[in-house]
């Protein structure tokens, strides 16, 4: 392997890796915030693309208004999703929100199969397609894109959540409802927020990369799936880890089939993805383990 | 949590069901769901031992539908590519699925929470690629065909009014079988363990033990599911054990009911019928109600289909009590 | 005496239950000859069922409109199989045991078809499949019921490879999806691409839901190889067609007849042009010439879809169910009427089999007892995407 392909071998790994991270991100503030593994967070993606997709596209608005009002409209979703689905649950248990998150994803994806039918569309790239020379490798300028949106969410999430108001009430929440409620923090608001949150970042991760990957109505499925292995690598409650979570699976992925050792050809390299992150979490939770046990 | 059935009303409906349900294969009009029936049957067996294994040790399984494909290409190959007795093949494909759970068992138990979880998914998504890759032996992305009937001597189970009764027999010991796990020792150690583990563990039960053991009993239940699931279908392909085919799992134990093993039957059959007779009229906007009606379903029946419908059944009781008359 | 009073009840309800049967009981003959139809309009194969659909759904209304079949009118019973073999499998017993269905049409896709052989086996009922995989009509000892009208993916790959040769190409790299369709190609590709003098130098798959093959294709690069072979569907090919892009590597890429719809120009935008594949004539139908027989099959199909759906353009996946539907329509117009619905589905098998230069949109079949495809050479075209426009490569 030369220097050239394993420079591209990352490229390729940190641009699907800055993918799963902006999901993996969403999935983290949602649990974080209220304990629910939020199975529609795959869908939060799907709209942003769509939508970007019908806005610039077909009713031919400018580009940043369209993204804009794609991923404003994603928020809004997230927020019914909220209002509608899981604040009338009540004191459901975890597993039952979780089934609930599971039908909202299934109705979303299917209105979105009735309203945009089923073939895959193409939104508008954001500066063109001619891929850029780095280090004898290439990246194609959408991907900068990416990777770029990926680290200035994750800076302003983690700026806001440390140093805001709504973002240290969002971390008491997380951290202690009960407690949180006692000092007059309402842990409905939060839940809200942390939904409407966690979609609008999902939807920024689609109108991001939809124009690289292609979108269509049932993508949220394997994105989301991807973006559930990154922050579960993160525990669900560190953003931080989430997007290294990631870009780990990103990057594990690219050098899988790079490896193509034996048997184990490009096909596997989704088993083999999972396996490293498996083995990482037996040997952390080995020393998280520890961890708990000296204080 | 299954209260005894004291009254005689709950004798009736039973006696009213399994009157239904040995007869609904020879009715004019029923018979035409006998496949369908045969489907929830082997839904419920898998159903069962996710229930079991949520409902007592807390734990989503998102994978749920590897031991599934295990047990059903096990007996797929064994039975159809080396000609071993399909019954043979099923006892074999059970004791092999139930091995494997146990070895992963206790490494998997060691994460804890969402990392379990996502053990849980990982084991699924790496069964459901062997499955496919594995061509030599799976027959690959297109599946393998021919798999031979059952047969018992010389009658040999080719249709579906046959395997209705085969499915069904399997279907209620596993029931059965599962209700006196529920109600023996092990069923109460389990709830200890489900509500605290920490406090089980002080009065001696082994509470690691006791998981492997509910993971390995509930492989082997999906795994008798999936081997009457090649025998009826005859055919046999990776697509039917995705991880959307995991989701579904889950959806239908949940639905159910987690609390008691026959809410299995409900979250089941509710499932099926829905996807299978229901929503089809809907063209395009079948996935959509579908979702419509999980939620809808979970947030009016927090406790799954079966606690409901019992909860409903005991207030009509009531209300006829109510009115003087002695039930 | 209370007490017997609800078993009473009970007992009567379940009997008013077993009663409905009595109401719903079976018929004599229909008027209409009935038609199953499977295909994916949803999941993954939903770009090739959604235009099969569509065809059906115009021919019905063609047909009826000019008088049906000797007089009685078609009707096509659909189930949409969602990408599902096991679902599929349960479709086709219903259609067969609830609808009583003549004769099966579809299923789209590879697996399911494959999955559905020996229930019209057992069930005795004649089955004309959309799906790709030639074990689908081979061994044709074992599939008496069961036709197929999409060229095999041998036929297809075998055209591109010859053509390869004709250009002194001699080491590929092929780029395959996992599903049924993509290792379809890989096999065929592997087993038939020594026959033309061409070595494979790399070999590598992805998943059908993959937003990046370029780890891929730079492990191609490595192996400098003179072309690619891509086989998927137009979505995934779109991906690959773009990352070569990306890369910026040069060498052709040839895809599989996966990509022979619009769909794949939009989703590849400026990268479709310069891929080369094989189809059916149904998207260069303007430049064969009028002495093809197919030509007035091809113009007149891609006029009546066109305007019934406007918007859309013709595929060749609709192609495949139009020639599907009209072999069964063919066969039905020849049966003797008054038959009962075994005997009427033997007849259409029997007729089918008897199929002689049918003119169709994949092309020109003859079937017989010993070829149930029955696909006449020269059906398909190498064909040049240009400018985003399709052009063929004599």
């Amino acid at each position: 392997m030369s220097t050239a392909q394993f420079v591209q071998y990352l490229v390729s790994g940190v641009t699907q890796g800055s993918i799963y991270a902006l999901i993996g991100l969403g999935f983290t503030m949602i649990y974080a915030v209220t304990k629910i593994i939020n199975f529609a967070q795959g869908e939060f993606v799907m709209l942003g693309g769509m939508l970007s997709f019908t806005l610039a596209h077909s009713a031919g608005l400018p580009l940043a208004p369209a993204l804009i009002i794609s991923v404003i409209v994603a928020a809004l979703v997230g927020a019914a999703m909220y209002i509608f689905a899981i604040r009338p649950a009540k004191s459901a248990s975890v597993v039952s929100l979780i089934i609930i998150t599971i039908g909202a994803a299934i109705f979303i994806r299917g209105l979105a199969g009735v309203l945009w039918g089923v073939d895959s569309v193409r939104p508008p790239f954001f500066t063109g397609s001619r891929s850029i020379s780095f280090l004898g490798a290439y990246i194609h300028p959408q991907a900068l894109w990416i990777i770029g949106t990926t680290v200035v969410v994750t800076i302003i999430l983690h700026l806001f959540l440390a140093y805001t108001m709504v973002g240290k009430a969002l971390k008491a929440c997380a951290i202690n409802p009960v407690a949180s409620s006692l000092v007059g923090i309402n842990p409905r608001t939060m839940a809200l927020i942390a939904f409407v949150l966690a979609a609008a970042v999902g939807g920024i991760g689609g109108v991001v990369m939809a124009p690289l990957t292609l979108t269509s109505y049932n993508v949220g499925v394997m994105l989301g799936l991807k973006g559930f292995v990154a922050a579960a690598i993160g525990g669900f409650k560190s953003p931080l880890v989430a997007v290294f979570g990631g870009l780990l699976l990103g990057v594990v992925e690219s050098l899988a089939v790079a490896a193509n050792w034996g048997p184990f050809t490009s096909a596997y390299k989704d088993a083999i993805a999972v396996i490293v992150l498996l083995l990482i979490l037996l040997i952390r939770s080995g020393r998280l383990a520890e961890e708990e046990m000296t204080g | 949590m299954l209260s005894r059935l004291k009254s005689k009303w709950s004798y009736v409906v039973i006696a009213a069901l399994l009157t239904l349900s040995i007869l609904l294969p020879f009715d004019w009009f029923l018979s035409q769901y006998t496949t369908l029936a045969i489907f929830i049957g082997i839904y419920t067996i898998v159903t069962v031992g996710l229930c079991l294994l949520m409902g007592y040790t807390g734990q989503v399984s998102l994978g749920q539908a590897a031991f599934f494909g295990i047990g059903a290409y096990i007996s797929a190959i064994l039975s159809k590519t080396y000609g071993v007795n399909p019954w043979l093949a099923m006892l074999i494909a059970a004791i092999m699925t139930g091995a494997f759970a146990y070895i992963i068992g206790y490494p998997i138990f060691r994460l804890k929470g969402n990392y379990l979880a996502m053990a849980t998914l990982g084991l699924g998504l790496i069964m459901w690629i062997l499955f496919r890759e594995l061509s030599h032996f799976t027959g690959g992305p297109d599946g393998m065909s021919g798999i031979p009937y059952l047969s018992i001597g010389g009658f040999v189970f080719n249709t579906s009014f046959r395997r209705y009764f085969l499915v069904w027999f399997f279907c209620l010991a596993v029931l059965l079988i599962s209700q006196n796990i529920v109600r023996s020792r092990v069923g109460r150690a389990l709830r200890a363990i489900h509500g605290s583990e920490a406090a089980s563990e002080s009065i001696g039960i082994n509470v690691e033990q006791f998981k492997v053991k509910i993971l390995v009993l509930s492989a082997v239940y999906a795994s008798i599911a999936g081997s009457l699931f090649v025998h009826h279908l005859r055919f046999v392909s990776p697509g039917t054990f995705d991880f959307l085919a995991s989701v579904k799992l889950v959806v239908m134990a949940v639905i159910g009911g987690l609390a008691s093993v026959w809410g299995a039957i409900f979250g089941a059959g509710a499932t099926r019928i829905l996807s299978d007779e229901i929503l089809l009229r809907f063209g395009q906007w079948d996935i959509v109600i579908y979702g419509l009606i999980l939620v809808l379903v979970m947030i009016f029946m927090p406790e799954g289909l079966f606690v409901r419908l019992k909860e409903i059944f005991e207030r009509l009781r009531l209300m006829y009590r109510q009115r003087g008359v002695e039930p | 005496m209370r007490n017997y009073l609800k078993y009473a009840v009970v007992l009567v309800l379940v009997a008013a239950l077993l009663a409905l049967g009595g109401i719903s009981c079976s018929k004599g003959e229909k008027e209409a000859y009935k038609v199953g139809a499977l295909f994916s309009t949803t999941g993954a194969n939903s770009n090739l069922g959604l235009p099969e659909k569509e065809t059906v759904d115009m021919m019905v209304e063609q047909i009826n409109a000019a008088g049906g079949i000797n007089g009685h009118p078609l009707e096509v019973v659909f189930y949409n199989t969602e990408t599902d073999p096991a679902k599929c499998a349960t479709l086709a017993t219903k259609l067969i045991e609830q609808d009583n269905v003549l004769a099966i049409i579809g299923p789209t896709g590879s697996p399911e078809s494959l999955g559905i052989i020996d229930t019209v086996t057992t069930a005795k009922i004649p089955n004309v499949s959309c799906a790709a995989n030639i074990g689908i009509v081979t061994p044709v000892s074992e599939r008496y019921w069961v036709f197929k009208t999409p060229q095999a993916d041998k036929e297809v790959a075998d055209e591109i490879l010859r053509y390869m040769q004709q250009h002194d190409i001699t080491k590929i790299a092929i780029i395959t999806d996992v599903n049924a369709f993509g290792a379809g190609g890989k096999a065929v590709l592997n087993s038939d691409a020594g026959n033309y003098g061409i070595t494979i130098v790399a070999d590598q798959t992805f998943g059908s839901d993959d937003t990046s093959m370029q780890s891929q294709l730079t492990y191609i690069e490595g192996k400098h190889p003179e072309a690619v072979i891509c086989w998927a569907t137009d979505k995934a090919s779109a991906i690959v067609a773009q990352d070569m892009k990306t890369l910026q590597m040069t060498i052709p890429l040839f895809c599989s007849h996966g990509i022979a719809n619009q769909a794949f120009i939009n989703e590849a935008g400026d990268a479709a042009n310069g891929v080369i594949f094989a189809a059916g004539k149904l998207l260069i139908v303007d430049e064969v010439p009028a002495t093809d027989p197919q030509k007035d099959v091809l113009t007149q199909y891609k006029t009546d879809y066109e305007t019934k759906y406007p918007g859309k353009t013709a595929s060749t996946f609709g192609g495949h169910a139009y020639d599907a539907l009209s072999m069964v329509v063919i066969a039905l117009g020849k049966i003797p009427g008054g038959l009962d619905t075994a005997a009427a589905r033997q007849a259409v098998r029997d007729q089918i089999e008897q199929i002689h230069n049918y003119v169709g949109i994949s092309g020109v079949f003859t079937m017989s007892p010993t070829d149930h495809l029955g696909m006449q050479p020269g059906s398909l075209a190498m064909i040049k995407i240009v400018d985003g426009k399709w052009t063929w490569l004599k």
